[in-house]
């Protein structure tokens, strides 16, 4: 049991933070696609084009990676957890539900016109089939994230015998933390598109310092960092504030707060140790954390020891969630730094385009500490309070769970290899890796993909 | 009324649209390997635009059954829990491959076109595979598995078929007159296998032997038998007159191969119903709550015109021949 239950936390975990790679950077590049895809419209610059189609092609890598890792998912669930179905099935079925049905088909079927459609469909048809691929993933993101929230923050759910119905719609949907869920990780999304964007861009320029497509992107890229990056910070500190009202254990795992105390000190560093429920080497700033969580220097913060022992496990959610802030903190400086740089059309000194190519995937490590803060530190509890992850486990032999492991692995791996390879080859040809046709609207009925080509 | 027989139909209406439309492309990508590298082309951008929607069918189809029948889904995923790893490492590899294969050179072109047809290959046994192992309610035994086995190379001649039609519609020239002797090669397998499949099922399972062999009720269900006949003569017969050159007529043979699958899943689902798991569940003991299948109702009634409209957009927006080169 023991060991089924670690193997299918391995394997579900594998999964999911595989695939959240890749929608993190469709989520948010759909809706820069449709800004790059409109100012192509409106100014008939043939940067613009070329910016749109190359975009476009990386955009069809990663969706495709997104859909192939996300047709897994949709088998996890019932698979892995089969106890989270018997008894919260009436509730997550419904937004799982929703999301087929409303999000994939929509992104699915719009993604083959956006793709392959341009010259065979009038602008605005294209431009709507764009727009319409970037709604949709980003209901998609709506739906999984209320259920994600939902098992964060229960609420309008009440129990029917042996299991938990939906009383509520609207009070399960709207769940206390899924604002701050939804809003923070569409800003997530925004910052690892942007990054990307600008990284890539900056690669391009260090081996073609003259091309003129690449220095426009990587401002968009700059200056999308640069108004996200701040915002994020500040949604970040009220999603803080609204997890101590709820998840109050969570929170003293980020902070390595063991005991109950008055004016607790933020720790900056520190190393804690579960054996002696005390932090070993800590650099902290006195009155610091009652201060950020409460506004009051004074003020007490309850410690992990009054959730004993349902509380989480607390080194790697006090680590990532440093992670994730530190990066966070770094994307603000970069991008705002190198936004000044490059105002006006000035062009970037070659360690600052290597410092921005080394940022490229920043937003992947962020938003994967950020899940890790999230998912872990909810544990012990799968839906918090109403459902242990202990007791959703399924009767998949250790064997059997083993070796799927190794075959996900292994599948994985070599996708992502290749992904990366592609990714970066394509990056570092600019828009010379796609030939850019003329567009003209192919005559009705035309041969499927004639005009592509 | 009768939530969980609304949502028996439902579920099966996705998995047959899956079935049929994500067979064409996986039967197109077991056909890869008996194309020249321009006609492969050729091939891969008459599915391009379509696999991914195809495949939400899938999506669909399991999220019905999760919805709908969780008790069912723990049973029937955690018994097909390895074929389903294979499964979704093939159509992993398979939808990967449709990216990766024009960005690679040398080697490593080959190796994913490799992968592409091996993941088809995969996708598709495990599907049938997995059929095999339903139908007999996961029995254990050898022969049981060698059953499973015969029907999962059945499922591959049919999207074969399936694809071999799709491609005779979807393009001109040589590679139609392949796509034609192909059809032909799918339609021998096809046939094989449901005379074969159709004869072994009453024998290995006793429900299924019962629910045929109720005279007179037999003489009235011999008609799905002889429409699959009549099906299949029609793939012959249309593929015939393409290739003495009638004009017009291309998707004949695809209209015909889908009217195969649609008439061998009639006499599937009446084999199994009431049952979601043979012999063990019917379909009102495993549903879920009906505060949960009321929801998903009023979406799906709402939603599911706006689907089946906008694909229909789709394919009209992609329809005539397709030239290669869609993925360079
Ligand atoms: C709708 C549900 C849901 C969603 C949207 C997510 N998770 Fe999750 N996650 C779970 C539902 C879940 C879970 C079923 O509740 C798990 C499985 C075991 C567990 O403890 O929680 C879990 C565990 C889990 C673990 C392992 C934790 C452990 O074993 O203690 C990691 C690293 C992640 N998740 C990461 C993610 C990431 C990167 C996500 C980004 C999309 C994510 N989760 C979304
Ligand atoms: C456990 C939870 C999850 C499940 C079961 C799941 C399931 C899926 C499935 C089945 C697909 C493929 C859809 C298709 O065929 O087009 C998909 C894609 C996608 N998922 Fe998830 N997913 C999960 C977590 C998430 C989260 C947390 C997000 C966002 C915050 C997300 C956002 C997306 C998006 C945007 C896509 C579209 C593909 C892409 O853009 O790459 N998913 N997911
Ligand atoms: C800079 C200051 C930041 C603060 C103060 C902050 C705060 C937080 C907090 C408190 C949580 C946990 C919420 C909970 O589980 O209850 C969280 C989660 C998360 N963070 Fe951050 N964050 C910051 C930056 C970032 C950045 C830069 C990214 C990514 C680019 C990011 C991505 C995420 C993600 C994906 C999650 C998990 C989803 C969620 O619960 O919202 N965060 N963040």
């Amino acid at each position: 049991m023991e060991e089924a239950l670690l193997l299918a936390r391995a394997q579900f975990g594998l999964n999911i933070a595989f695939h959240i790679l890749f929608p993190s950077l469709t989520i948010a590049l759909a809706w820069m696609l449709l800004g790059f895809r409109v100012a192509y419209h409106r100014t008939r610059d043939d940067r613009w084009l070329a910016t749109y189609r190359l975009w476009t092609k990386i955009f069809a890598l990663t969706f495709a990676m997104g859909v192939v890792t996300g047709i897994v998912m949709s088998f996890q669930f019932g698979t892995n957890w089969p106890g989270f179905m018997n008894k919260v099935g009436a509730i997550a079925g419904p937004l799982l539900g929703y999301e087929v049905l409303t999000a994939f088909f929509l992104e699915a079927t719009f993604l083959g016109v956006m793709l392959f459609g341009m010259n065979r469909v009038p602008p605005w048809a294209h431009i709507g089939a764009t727009a319409l691929v970037a709604v949709g993933t980003s209901m998609s993101a709506f739906w999984i994230l209320a259920l994600n929230s939902w098992m964060q923050t229960p609420a309008g759910h009440v129990l029917d015998g042996q299991q938990w119905i939906a009383q509520d719609w609207f009070a399960v949907i709207f769940n206390p933390s899924f604002p701050y869920r939804l809003t923070h990780m569409m800003i997530a999304s925004g910052l690892t598109a942007a990054f990307v964007v600008a990284g890539l861009s900056a690669w391009r320029l260090l081996k073609a310092p003259s091309d003129a497509g690449a220095r426009k992107t990587m401002r968009v890229g700059l200056l999308v960092a640069a108004v996200l990056a701040p915002v994020q910070a500040v949604v970040g500190d009220f999603h803080g504030l609204n997890t101590l009202e709820h998840q109050p254990a969570k929170i003293a795992a980020m902070e390595a707060i063991w005991h109950t105390e008055k004016g607790v000190p933020l720790v900056l560093f520190a190393i804690p140790n579960a054996k002696t429920r005390t932090n070993d080497y800590a650099i902290e700033i006195p009155y610091g954390a009652s201060l950020i969580l409460k506004h009051d220097p004074q003020a007490e913060l309850k410690g992990l020891s009054e959730f004993a022992p349902d509380h989480p496990p607390v080194a790697p959610v006090f680590f990532a969630f440093r992670i994730m802030v530190g990066v966070g903190v770094l994307m603000i400086a970069l991008s705002w730094f190198a936004a000044w740089v490059t105002r006006r059309e000035r062009s970037a000194p070659r360690w600052l385009l290597w410092t921005l190519a080394g940022f490229t995937f920043s937003g992947w490590v962020a938003t994967l500490a950020g899940w890790i803060v999230t998912e872990i530190g909810r544990q012990p509890w799968l839906v918090a309070g109403v459902l242990r992850t202990s007791e959703a486990v399924g009767e998949i032999s250790p064997g059997q769970l083993g070796a799927s492991l190794a075959a996900y692995s292994l599948t994985y791996a070599g996708m992502f290899v290749a992904y990366m390879v592609v990714l970066t080859h394509m990056a570092g040809k600019g828009a010379q890796a796609v030939t850019p046709p003329p567009e003209a609207l192919a005559p009705s009925g035309a041969p499927l993909g004639a005009a592509a080509d | 009324m009768d939530l969980p027989l609304i949502f028996m139909v439902l579920m099966g209406v996705s998995v047959l649209a899956y079935v049929v439309l994500d067979g064409y492309d996986l039967g197109v990508g077991m056909l890869m390997p008996a194309a020249t590298p321009a006609e492969q082309s050729v091939m891969v951008s008459s599915i391009g635009p379509f696999w991914d929607a195809n495949e939400t069918w899938l999506v669909l189809g399991i999220g019905i059954l999760l919805v709908a029948f969780p008790k069912a889904h723990g049973v029937v995923l955690g018994e097909l829990y390895l074929p389903v790893v294979a499964m979704l490492v093939g159509l992993m590899l398979r939808g990967v491959a449709f990216e990766f294969r024009m960005k690679a050179q040398g080697w490593h072109r080959e190796l994913w076109n490799w992968l592409f047809w091996a993941g088809s290959f995969l996708a598709s046994f495990s599907q049938g595979f997995m059929l095999g192992r339903y139908v007999t309610g996961f029995e254990d035994g050898i022969g049981y598995l060698f059953f499973a086995g015969v029907v999962g190379a059945s499922v591959c001649g049919g999207y074969v078929l399936l694809g071999a039609t799709w491609l005779v519609y979807k393009t001109e020239g040589p590679l139609q007159a392949k796509a034609l002797t192909w059809s032909r090669w799918g339609l021998a397998w096809v046939a094989l296998a449901v005379a074969l499949v159709s004869l072994a099922t009453p024998l290995v399972s006793e429900t299924v032997r019962a629910k045929w062999f109720d005279f007179p009720r037999t003489l009235a269900l011999m008609l799905l038998p002889a429409a699959c006949t009549a099906a299949g003569a029609w793939v012959w017969l249309a593929s015939g007159k393409i290739r003495r050159g009638t004009a017009g007529i291309d998707i004949q043979p695809f209209a015909a191969a889908v009217a195969i699958f649609v008439i061998a899943f009639l006499g599937l689902a009446y084999s199994l119903f009431p049952f979601v798991v043979i012999d063990r569940l019917t379909i009102w003991e495993a549903a879920a709550h009906p505060s949960s299948l009321k929801v998903v109702l009023a979406g799906a009634l709402v939603v599911l015109p706006f689907i089946v409209g906008y694909t229909a957009v789709a394919y009209y927006i992609f329809r005539g021949k397709a030239r290669g080169g869609l993925y360079d």
